[in-house]
């Protein structure tokens, strides 16, 4: 569901867009304008393909157009998904589940004027999924089901896969999977997307200065007809949070696309009241707090169970939803798919049942059994404020009523993925898991030991087991039962990993930007053909 | 002179090698992989083997002397290298940055010269009257207030008086554009960074201008001059001011080279896209060709200054020559 959230002088506009204030006309769209947005990171290149991080979504993302993509007018349901160079509607697996067959839009081109042919997708997914040795794509491990790509006429593209997978389609929709043209890469290699743009997107690439920000204009051959709305957009890379807050305020930009703490929030309404509309959601990102399994005593499942019972999420929720950027429990699912635990099942799990006194009680019974009724240990964390350190100090204020001592260190981005990656010299270690298109066959990988974005070093074979067996089943119901179990292990009988709470997205923006819809990440929805200014 | 000349420049070279050895050094030991940041910094998942991939497409993977080999050899072919965040040459990212950290310096010692040295003068003069009082004060409150702070109090100011009078909230631009092109835009961005920074500089300005003058203006030939029955004016700006600019003008340089790299708060209060922002991008990074040139950059700031103050000096003193 799409939240607007009502906040002191914005009530009204918020409470339209709930619905509370009845039914809205829908307004016609206003043609015209550049939209001005501030991005807290910066591109390193311009191939999709390879970065990983939003400030390359942001500002490129309307370059490109995707095979299909999360629905832009419904971007808040994590399994709607649309055509957008496909034809029709997303296609239906044939073959058991391993085969997908895709027809192309007629009269699609780059922007240099090259039609867009089945031959373009083809060469971009194998880039994608089968990259020449030593070039690089960030994302090849998501589709380890594909087997092979054709393209056997000029408009149709068929993927088949080893096995039926439901982190197929999700994989797909990735923002980051912008097409390129076939003759680009044959012409000027892989590298040449680095450095240059031609997509067949809703806008035109202008020009670039590092460092400073990206500009677009409307490109007019678009395939969706009628869009792109705005004449062209300007993206201002802005790393403090201050400055984009300001900005939005003295209006030298509309919007950021990433989000704000609460506080931030609440400053922009008292000071512009209607001027200002608010868009929540739920965020596919959480934090956790990884034991090193390799560190004593954090090699006794007791230990590691006890830190997870000493949590109280529910009242954490309360509480730091007011202060920091997470707000939602939830377990190894994002909590708004139907793969997610229920509540019921959710407070089975150890650490999320609303008693926390019995869950401290049981915690101090484990530890006591372990021989570590006084517990000391370091907690690494990222020395970025928002939501780590924030986090990270009320999970130390939480474990200390269970006795545990516990001292944090916070350390520098390079250093943080250094201790956690190579040195391993840490006990227990903030981490966390930032996804872009909900897909949480693919995105519970983290859970495993053998991932490699999993710092815990340990071993579960069961964990793996479940694993492939969840993402080799055709059956959602099936998927469903084994993620419980897949979940009960690395959270409660094993306790890997502790989740804290899921992030939580605010996007206060100037309310004449119209149309953007937030999405449950900061990935998605970006490509912005459906926003127009209503100025 | 020329031979004087010659062999301080001559002397830069060991001095620059110093600091490419310490830099290049350094950086290594500090833990942290530009690869890891920039894919797996982001919380999605990310193979090793990316990871790999990135490290020996931008040479992570050689040894240590070829890496140094390689980074001291560009200078020989004018080859700064490539950064190793955006893969564009270093010193295209330098140059683009160069142009405003140049005018925003420039600028700050404008506004810093034009409000120290008379007040410095004024305060020397008339010392231990009000006058003398206002200006120590005013240049204490600069010493303590830093620039960034100053900056941050300005743009809200900015925003919340523009609103209350005007009603509508206006804030300085956040993206450069450079004075030839709209010269008005420019200077609405610019000023306020100035000002922020001037100020700081010009409270330490001040203070060296008043002890340097009081020091002279208790000379004997300033005595003398008086004695002749000189204007006071003449005696100040003629005899006293010169004498006492040579301190004064070692101050400005050495600021004005700071300024030049180390505006690295300022510059993230105002979002100016400049050398310091850069500086602490590439350092965040774990960028080691950017930050071992702009380190290089600001090294040969810092010499060359140093030099041009000690040729200024003789013009300032003529008593002063090099041989």
């Amino acid at each position: 569901m799409n939240r607007f959230i009502p906040r002191l002088a914005a009530a009204a506009v918020a409470g339209a867009a709930l619905g509370l204030a009845g039914p809205v006309a829908a307004q016609t769209p206003k043609k015209g304008g550049i939209l001005t947005f501030v991005v807290a990171s910066s591109s390193p290149t311009f191939d999709m393909h390879r970065e990983t991080t939003f400030g390359t979504v942001h500002p490129i993302a309307p370059f490109y157009s995707l095979l299909i993509r999360v629905n832009p007018e419904n971007p808040q349901s994590p399994t709607d998904f649309v055509c957008d160079l496909c034809d029709g509607e997303v296609p239906k697996a044939t073959n058991d589940g391993k085969t997908y067959t895709f027809k192309l839009r007629e009269g699609v081109k780059f922007h240099d004027g090259t039609p867009l042919t089945s031959a373009d997708v083809k060469a971009t997914y194998d880039k994608i999924i089968f990259p020449p040795e030593g070039v690089p794509s960030a994302r090849k491990a998501f589709y380890t089901m594909v087997e092979s790509i054709e393209a056997p006429d000029a408009s149709t593209v068929v993927f088949n896969l080893k096995h039926p997978s439901g982190a197929f389609l999700p994989a797909m929709a990735s923002p980051f999977n912008g097409i390129y043209s076939k003759k680009d890469l044959d012409t000027h290699g892989t590298d040449w997307h680095t450095k240059n743009v031609n997509g067949t997107g809703p806008f035109i690439f202008v020009k670039h200065v590092s460092g400073a920000g990206v500009e677009g204009k409307k490109n007019p051959n678009y395939h969706h007809k009628g869009q792109p709305y705005l004449d062209g957009f300007q993206s201002i890379e802005a790393p403090k949070m201050a400055v984009r807050l300001q900005a939005i305020r003295g209006d030298r930009a509309s919007i950021e696309f990433r989000g704000f703490p609460p506080k931030a929030r609440d400053d922009l309404v008292k000071a512009l009241g209607d001027k200002i509309t608010v868009q929540e959601s739920d965020w596919n990102c959480a934090l956790f707090m990884t034991p090193n399994h390799k560190a004593k005593p954090f090699d006794d499942p007791r230990v590691r169970k006890a830190l997870t019972l000493s949590m109280d999420r529910w009242g954490g929720s309360k509480y730091l939803s007011q202060i920091a950027i997470v707000k939602t429990v939830g377990g190894v699912v994002f909590p708004k798919h139907p793969l997610a635990a229920k509540e019921t099942e959710l407070t089975q799990l150890a650490g999320y049942g609303k008693d926390i006194e019995a869950s401290r009680a049981e915690a101090k019974k484990l530890l006591a059994e372990a021989g570590h009724s006084n517990l000391e240990f370091n907690f690494t964390n990222r020395a970025v404020d928002q939501p780590y350190t924030v986090v990270g100090t009320w999970a130390i204020d939480q474990w200390s009523k269970i006795g545990a001592k516990v001292t944090q260190k916070i350390i520098p981005t390079g250093p943080f993925y250094d201790t956690l990656r190579k040195t391993k010299d840490f006990d227990v270690a903030m981490d966390f898991n930032c996804q872009s298109v909900v897909n949480p066959l693919a995105d519970v990988s983290k859970f495993l030991g053998s991932a490699g974005n999993n710092h815990g070093s340990y071993e579960d074979p069961v964990l793996e087991d479940l694993f492939k067996q969840m993402n080799q089943s055709g059956s959602e119901a099936e998927q469903y039962n084994l993620m419980r179990r897949y979940e009960r292990r690395a959270l409660d009988e094993a306790a890997h990993m502790l989740v804290s709470l899921w992030w939580y997205k605010i996007n206060p923006h100037r309310s004449y930007v119209k149309g953007w819809k937030i999405a449950p990440s900061h990935y998605l929805n970006q490509q912005l053909d459906n926003i127009w200014l209503d100025k | 002179m020329s031979k004087y000349l010659l062999k301080r420049l001559l002397l830069t070279i060991p001095t620059l090698f110093g600091a490419a050895l310490l830099v290049f050094l350094l950086l290594r030991a500090f833990p942290g992989d530009v690869c890891a940041i920039r894919l797996a910094g982001t919380g999605m998942y990310v193979d090793e083997e990316q990871i790999e991939i990135c490290r020996e497409d931008l040479g992570l993977n050689k040894s240590l002397p070829v890496q140094f080999w390689d980074f001291v050899s560009g200078y020989a072919t004018w080859d700064l290298g490539t950064s190793m965040w955006t893969g564009k040459p270093v010193a295209e990212e330098i140059g683009l940055r160069f142009q405003l950290s140049l005018q925003v310096a420039i600028m700050a010692t404008l506004v810093a010269s034009v409000i120290a040295i008379p007040l410095g003068i004024i305060a020397a003069v008339k010392q231990d009257t009000w006058m003398d009082y206002l200006v120590r004060t005013f240049s204490i409150a600069g010493t303590a207030m830093p620039a960034f702070w100053l900056g941050i109090l300005i743009i809200l100011g900015l925003l919340i008086y523009s609103q209350k009078w005007f009603g509508v909230p206006w804030m300085p631009p956040i993206e450069y554009r450079a004075p030839w092109e709209d010269l008005g835009h420019n200077l609405s961005q610019l000023i306020w960074p100035a000002v922020a920074t001037g100020y700081r500089y010009s409270a330490v300005v001040v203070r060296m201008t008043r002890s340097a003058l009081l020091e002279v203006l208790r000379e004997d030939y300033v005595r003398t001059a008086r004695a002749k029955g000189m204007m006071e004016s003449a005696v100040i700006n003629r005899h006293a001011l010169k004498n006492a600019l040579l301190p004064v003008v070692t101050i400005i340089a050495l600021e004005f080279a700071f300024l030049m790299g180390g505006l690295v708060v300022t510059e993230q209060v105002f979002n100016l896209n400049g050398l310091g922002k850069l500086f602490v991008d590439s350092v965040l990074q774990h960028d080691y060709t950017l930050t071992q040139q702009l380190v290089m950059l600001v090294v040969l700031i810092f010499v060359l200054t140093n030099l041009v103050v000690d040729l200024f000096y003789a013009w300032l003193d003529p008593r002063i020559r090099y041989s």
